[in-house]
């Protein structure tokens, strides 16, 4: 088995969904200079409830195929999410629109905990075991292996991905976006309403949040109250690497810190000498993001901008 | 009677009678049980962090949100100097001390104190030029390294004991008096608990004026003046580079000193005591009480410490009686408490229980 | 006209951002004790030339000299330090600290010295003592010589719009400058204010302080700057008394349009 390549396919599965959600982060940023801290729990929300469905699907029909039992959990995960998210916009970020930056990010993080809390009584603190819905023969890729269901997450997430960025670039909606990004009380007076388009624009990242969340729920086969943070935090990393506000910049710094983290994790051991093992892998996301922010936090594709004190 | 006290003397007696209150307190509190002493104990090593915080929040207008960690690094400091862990997993260090690694809180309270600053400067240097919520991004993210590395850090050389963490630490003792034994006064009998509540009270009330006194200063200044507008500050001749440095030094020390006792009191440490969450309960508490107001972080730490405990205690048997089930675990209405308390206090009273402000 | 003792003297300053050449080859000499004008239709680099004669950000090419020597406006405090205050068009004061407050803080950079510092202040060392009520004293009699000693304990953010802008005068002031550089000080103010402020500059002036003022209320130029040099574009193209600026056919012309010309 060619190692090298198999991190590299690892790295790849990790980051496209780490560039699914920070996709999510972005966008927020690039229309209201934001941070969402709470977008980690609207993955975490996407995964429970499709554990619920799933659970509940598989009791009712035992027989029923993957496909259908993903489509339901998807169709009922997604418009949650996607509520969840313009609830919270809505009632934490929209009345602090004009205070300091630190008061919605506070909120946010008060509104995170309170999103936890919830989940681990609606679902249990233990964690839940998400069942296997596709085959586990592994698919032979060059000298690689891919699991099934890992497969399913790159062409999920690419097809999305691809999706967002026609919506961003050709619609009158994209358009929209932009505009609202670039000078809000401009886009005001060509027609565009600034809140409604805020408000898809959590919408949309939410969306993309809830498929990462059963995504990451089918990958490791667990799903609990605290696993949108980690991820949360790394997809945001992911976002600062590429160029927060830059949706290109989201996918390249997400497959980007997939790959960063995969081969890291894998050599770690070979490069400190045994010192540091594999378990330091979390470490790399924050080394990631505290390196980018302090040398280069315009990102990879993002402008060159001043500190804008 | 009219009152014939100046302002001075009424402020005087005040603070006498408060004093006596704070003496007297744990006589009450142990009336119903030792456990409650040690519910105020905790408190004070919670005003301790939030005070601390405040140096970095309240005054230079820096939210941190990786705390924790100078806790952390006091804790561990201490845990290292004052039990055999140390002298257990490195036979060179035995050799040079053969009676075991027993440093006295003389020693180890300056030295958490200043060891946690340097960690503070060492933090603080990369985060200098970051815009606020990048800030606290990166500092949680410095918390969250410095708690993996005391997880991890048991191989190839066992320095933290990982998961398991360092016990058999040992009490503190002063002059002689080892304060893991009961006292007696004449014919009072004080608990151990409550001659530990009498030191971090001696501390508070320490880090209190030494608050006070840095607010009404040049130094406190310098941090208002930094947070309240770094450009201008910079025009008006002050290094706001240092003065950062030092709001992060000496926030972090009052953080150390408090690990420090932390981990005398409980005899154990292991990284489970200093995760993400206790950052947020800690920046939670200054948020509530009042960023910039020492009473205001006062009475923020010491409300959030108090209620989710007595919850703790309450919770069930009301629950019991209201619903005949435990509906909501303890931790759950904990958690809720804190997350809860940062969203409403940002809607809708930003500035906290107590603003800072005098106007 | 090379006065070998001007304050400040700057030399073919440059400075471009991106594609825009902002400030091209820009030279001018402030006499001690005057009061100097910049002026421009707007855009024409005046702010950016104050924010690189202040440190606000690094210019590309010139030299800096304040009274002879040369310093390296690289870093806003080392200028301040060196002797130059400014303040901001946008008014930049402390809004949650009050209004003595405000200008107890300019005085930090003039206090040294280790009981000035956090040894000082936690163990209240009777220097210490001493250098607060001093800065306290020299705060106060700021407040009063810009006329808002009645307002010391008011938080500056409540402060009326005149207010605050004497308030962040007197708070350069604190800083002891050698040259007092001051961002549009006029800009909303009505007339009455205006001459109020007149009267301020004037005052500073017979003092002993030197003014570099960027304004755009012409009629307030011409009455109290008794040099001037006029900007557009990036570049000097005219520099002299006002009178003589006023009558320059290339001035004019930069100025037609905006309707500047009756301020």
């Amino acid at each position: 088995m060619d190692i090298f390549l198999q991190q590299i396919l690892n790295g790849l599965v990790l980051g496209s969904v780490y560039a699914l959600i920070a996709l999510g982060y972005t966008m927020v940023y690039g229309i209201l200079q934001l941070i969402n801290f709470t977008h980690g729990e609207v993955l975490m929300v996407g995964a429970m409830v499709s554990l619920s469905v799933v659970m509940a699907m598989g009791h009712a029909f035992p027989n029923a195929p993957a496909v259908v039992l993903l489509i339901a959990a998807l169709s009922i995960a997604i418009p949650s999410c996607m509520f969840l998210s313009a609830f919270i916009e809505r009632v934490a970020y929209r009345p602090l629109r004009n205070a300091p930056r630190l008061a919605p990010l506070i909120t946010a993080i008060g509104l995170s905990i309170v999103l936890q809390t919830l989940a681990m009584l609606i679902w249990s603190p233990n964690p839940r075991v998400f069942p296997d819905l596709l085959p586990t023969q592994p698919i032979a890729i060059g000298g690689a292996y891919l699991a099934p269901k890992q497969l399913l997450i790159l062409v999920v997430a690419a097809l999305l991905m691809a999706g967002l960025m026609l919506i961003v670039n050709t619609t009158r909606l994209g358009r929209a976006m932009r505009a609202v990004s670039e000078n809000p009380r401009m886009a005001t007076l060509m027609g565009v309403n600034p809140d409604r388009i805020i408000s898809i624009t959590f919408m949309l990242g939410a969306a993309l949040a809830a498929v990462a969340g059963l995504l990451v729920a089918m990958n490791y086969n667990i799903a609990h109250f605290t696993m949108g943070f980690l991820p949360g935090l790394k997809a945001f990393t992911a976002a600062v690497l590429g160029g927060i506000g830059n949706i290109p910049g989201a996918v390249v710094g997400g497959l980007l810190l997939g790959i960063i983290e995969s081969l890291g994790a894998g050599y770690i051991g070979d490069i400190t000498g045994g010192f540091l093992g594999s378990h330091y892998q979390d470490v790399f996301a924050f080394a990631v993001l505290i390196l980018v922010l302090v040398f280069r936090p315009s990102g990879l594709l993002g402008e060159r901008v001043a500190d804008r004190a | 009677m009219r009152s014939t006290l100046s302002p001075k003397q009424k402020a005087l007696w005040a603070t006498l009678a408060i004093g006596l209150a704070l003496v007297l307190l744990p006589f009450a509190a142990g009336a119903i049980g030792n456990a409650w002493i040690r519910i105020l104990a905790f408190a004070l090593l919670y005003v301790m962090l939030a005070l601390g915080l405040n140096i970095v929040v309240g005054y230079a207008g820096l939210l941190d949100l990786g705390y924790v960690a100078f806790y952390a690094v006091g804790a561990y400091l201490y845990a290292l100097l004052a039990s055999p862990h140390l002298t257990e997993h490195l036979p060179w260090l035995a050799t040079l001390f053969p009676s075991g690694l027993h440093g006295s809180i003389w020693l180890l309270i300056p030295l958490a104190a200043a060891v946690a600053a340097l960690f503070g400067v060492l933090l603080g240097f990369p985060v200098l030029r970051l815009r606020g919520d990048y800030l606290a991004i990166v500092t949680l993210g410095f918390g969250e390294i410095i708690r993996i590395f005391l997880n991890n850090l048991n191989a190839p050389v066992n320095l933290t004991n990982g998961p398991q963490g360092i016990d058999r630490i040992d009490p503190i003792s002063i002059a002689g008096v080892s304060l893991s034994k009961p006292l007696e006064i004449g014919g009072i009998h004080i608990p151990s608990v409550q001659l530990y509540y009498y030191l971090f009270l001696t501390l508070t009330i320490l880090v209190i004026v030494i608050c006070l006194r840095l607010q009404d200063s040049r130094v406190g200044r310098a941090w208002m003046a930094v947070r309240e507008d770094e450009i201008a500050a910079k025009a008006m001749g002050i290094h706001t580079r240092n003065v950062k440095l030092m709001a992060f030094a000496m926030g972090a020390s009052f953080g150390g000193v408090s690990g420090a006792m932390f981990s005398a009191f409980q005899g154990f440490v292991s990284p489970e005591s200093f995760v993400l969450m206790e950052s947020i309960v800690i920046v939670a508490m200054v948020v509530l009480g009042g960023m910039g107001n020492v009473w205001g972080v006062v009475l923020g730490a010491v409300l959030l410490y108090a209620i989710p405990e007595a919850l703790r205690h309450l919770a069930r048997p009301v629950q019991m009686q209201l619903f005949g089930e435990e509906l909501i675990a303890p931790e759950a209405l904990r958690m809720l408490l804190f997350g809860l308390s940062m969203v409403l206090i940002m809607l809708y009273r930003p500035q906290g229980l107590l603003p800072r402000q005098k106007a | 006209m090379t006065v070998t003792t001007a304050l400040l003297r700057i030399n073919a300053v440059s400075k471009r951002f991106g594609g825009l050449q902002a400030v091209n080859n820009v030279s001018l000499e402030i006499g001690p004790g005057s009061i100097y004008g910049l002026i421009g239709p707007n855009g024409a680099g005046k702010t950016t030339l104050f924010n690189l004669i202040t440190g606000l950000y690094p210019a590309d090419r010139g030299e800096f000299l304040l009274d002879g020597v040369a310093y390296e406006p690289s870093s806003v405090h080392r200028v301040t330090e060196a002797g130059i205050a400014r303040t901001f068009q946008n008014i930049r004061l402390f809004p949650d600290l009050s209004a003595i407050e405000n200008v107890m803080v300019g005085r930090h950079v003039r206090t040294h010295g280790l009981h000035s510092g956090i040894i000082g202040a936690v163990l209240r060392t009777p220097a210490f003592k001493r250098i607060e009520q001093d800065i306290r004293d020299h705060a106060q009699q700021l407040l009063e010589y810009v006329g808002l000693g009645s307002r010391s304990v008011q938080i500056a953010r409540t402060l009326s719009y005149g207010d605050q802008r004497r308030l962040e005068i007197a708070r350069a002031l604190a800083t002891e400058p050698k040259l007092l550089a001051l961002d549009e000080p006029a800009a909303g103010m009505n007339a009455t204010e205006k001459n109020t402020l007149r009267g301020l500059l004037e005052r500073i002036q017979s003092d002993g302080k030197t003014i570099l003022l960027i304004e755009h209320d012409v009629r307030l130029v011409m009455g109290l700057c008794g040099q001037v040099t006029v900007l557009d574009h990036g570049e000097v193209i005219a520099c002299g008394s006002p009178t003589e600026v006023q009558r320059n056919p290339a001035v004019i012309e930069a100025y037609l349009g905006t309707g500047a010309t009756h301020g």
